[in-house]
């Protein structure tokens, strides 16, 4: 055949043929069924630290220091402080730390996501079903503090039922933090460095175990910027009542969540492909 | 059409070229075998083809789909076995092989999970964890798993590195099944046996390009002639057979505690001791003298 008829064969052939286009949900969906046929087979013990984390913080934070130190928070009983502030701390150790140290052990010890990238689908798609997965999880273990606190007197609230889709909102900015720096750092033990300089503090001054009113002024500016902060005001709105800035820090929470897929991706991308 | 075709592809890594305007033509239908030494960028030209590695230069083209731009239409046709097990090892074997289908968009998933199984001759094993099952059944799965979705082209990156001889020879008869089916497939491998066994035609590959390429009895006429005469004798003997049969401009290689005249019906009665043992040439004895690597 001539060049010009091979030329006129291929391009009907690409005619005929179906694009495959971006951010498909049937690769993201493959991608999940991965995670949750693994899931089911590490549930038990996830979960069990999941529920015995809290209800061990709200012993020795919420009793303890009620019984001793504090009462009470602007009103509200110490215990229900912390027992809400707990759930921004579940959502940080169920996406971000996971997402670091499960990307790194996928990509660089289980050359998992070599061989997810030889079927069709991008980084984009990869880097999206993993944070969909880790989002949907923690929001599920973000709920079991406050579920914890209504065994210690919280009071159950409609605003309550807001609280899955915060924690999902934000464990996905998490996840994909958790996923670039496992793109970016060369070691595993480097790891230490990203939860020493970033989740601690973060966890920290989210105003989970003491309000952040009492932090020096610059330090309560910086706090505002602090996604985990942000998760922990909307909490204790959906079980104490919502204030019009509320609908500020979920959009804030949102754009957090943007930002952060779209930084993963990048270094992904940056990662895997060479 | 080809299955598979490359014009002048050059990929870098920094100071490192690993692939240097790399030719190559795959026909639809056979087995083409990529024989190279380690380091010849045999791995590099599959991830080329994958689109995990972009190239520096170069045409691709895999199944008419050109590449990297339209690789995950062309990903969807083709079926990947890797070198490395990337099995989900606490999962069980169907879940690993189901996860695959579906990332194929295969439609009738079960029904593919159970043909995959039976060609891995897993199916008594379905459900258990990956972990549980020899080396040798997680090579048949790998390579199961690659096939779930009955691709058109294949490629194997050194399906049997690092096995031993009887999983290399089950798996073989597995490759053999899907070239009896009229699969396209591009092997990459090192070993000699392994390309002559399942190769229609075999490409060696060395630095980064094509050297030569043909079927193996074409390369081995071309480039080693009939036969090869083995010497073996202390090291100081050696060296003078060997120099006798240059000196007669015959090409001589290593071959372990031995050396081999290669092309030994041309010596004409001289430069060949009488003690040596004469052998019909071999693809090893290419391989060697084109690109000056031990076999293996």
């Amino acid at each position: 055949m001539s060049a010009s008829g091979e030329a006129a064969v291929r391009q009907a052939e690409d005619a005929e043929r179906p694009r495959l286009g971006r951010l498909e949900p049937a690769a993201i969906g493959a991608v999940v069924s991965r995670e949750v046929a693994n899931f089911r087979t590490y549930w038990k013990g996830t979960t069990f630290s999941s529920v015995l984390e809290p209800i061990v913080y709200l012993l020795a934070f919420g009793l303890g220091f009620s019984a001793t130190l504090v009462d009470e928070v602007n009103g509200t009983p110490y215990v229900e402080f912390v027992g809400t502030g707990m759930v921004a701390t579940a959502v940080i150790f169920s996406s971000a730390l996971p997402a670091m140290f499960g990307t790194f052990v996928k990509h660089r010890f289980q050359n998992t996501y070599d061989a997810l990238l030889a079927a069709p689908i991008d980084v984009e798609e990869l880097v999206s079903a993993e944070m969909l997965w880790i989002g949907a999880r923690a929001s599920v273990y973000g709920c079991f503090p406050l579920l914890v606190t209504m065994l210690f007197g919280l009071d159950p609230a409609p605003g309550m039922l807001l609280v899955p889709l915060f924690c999902f909102v934000t464990s996905l900015g998490f996840a994909g933090f958790g996923i670039a720096m496992a793109a970016i750092v060369a070691k595993i033990d480097q790891f230490n460095y990203v939860t020493a300089l970033f989740v601690t503090p973060l966890f920290l001054v989210s105003g989970a175990f003491f309000p952040i009113s009492g932090l020096p002024e610059g330090v309560q500016v910086v706090a505002q910027l602090n996604p985990l902060h942000q998760l922990v005001e909307l909490v204790r709105g959906g079980a104490f009542g919502f204030d019009g800035v509320d609908l500020i820090r979920f959009a804030g929470l949102l754009a957090f969540a943007l930002v952060m897929w779209r930084i993963a991706i990048n270094r992904m991308q940056a990662r895997l492909i060479d | 059409m080809a299955a598979i075709e490359l014009r002048g592809v050059v990929k870098r890594f920094g100071p490192i070229t690993a692939v240097d305007g790399l030719d190559l033509d795959v026909p639809e239908g056979i087995c083409l075998g990529l024989l190279g030494p380690n380091g010849a960028g045999k791995s590099t030209t599959m991830r080329l083809l994958t689109g995990q590695a972009l190239p520096d230069a170069g045409e691709l083209r895999a199944l008419g789909h050109e590449l990297p731009a339209d690789s995950k239409a062309a990903r969807a046709e083709m079926g990947v076995v890797p070198q490395l097990d990337n099995l989900d090892v606490d999962v069980t074997v169907e879940d690993n092989l189901a996860v695959f289908a579906r990332l194929y968009r295969v439609p009738d998933v079960g029904a593919a999970v159970d043909k995959a199984l039976d060609l891995a001759r897993l199916r008594d094993r379905r459900r258990d964890a990956v972990d549980e099952l020899s080396g040798g059944m997680r090579r048949r799965l790998l390579l199961a798993r690659g096939l779930v979705h009955e691709p058109k082209l294949v490629l194997l990156d050194e399906p049997t590195v690092g096995l031993d001889p009887q999983i290399r020879t089950q798996l073989w008869t597995l490759i053999d099944d899907l070239r009896s089916r009229g699969t396209t497939i591009l092997m990459s491998t090192h070993y000699i046996e392994e390309a002559e066994r399942l190769a229609d035609e075999v490409a060696v590959m060395a630095a980064g390009r094509i050297i030569s390429r043909g079927r193996p009895a074409e390369l081995i006429a071309e480039h080693a002639g009939r036969e090869t005469a083995e010497v073996y004798a202390p090291p100081e003997r050696l060296a003078e057979v060997r120099l006798g049969a240059e000196a007669i401009g015959l090409r001589v290689r290593p071959a372990g505690p031995a050396i081999a005249i290669v092309g030994s019906e041309r010596a004409d009665g001289g430069g060949i001791p009488e003690d040596a043992v004469r052998r019909a040439a071999s693809l090893e004895d290419v391989f060697v003298l084109l690109t000056g690597e031990e076999a293996e």
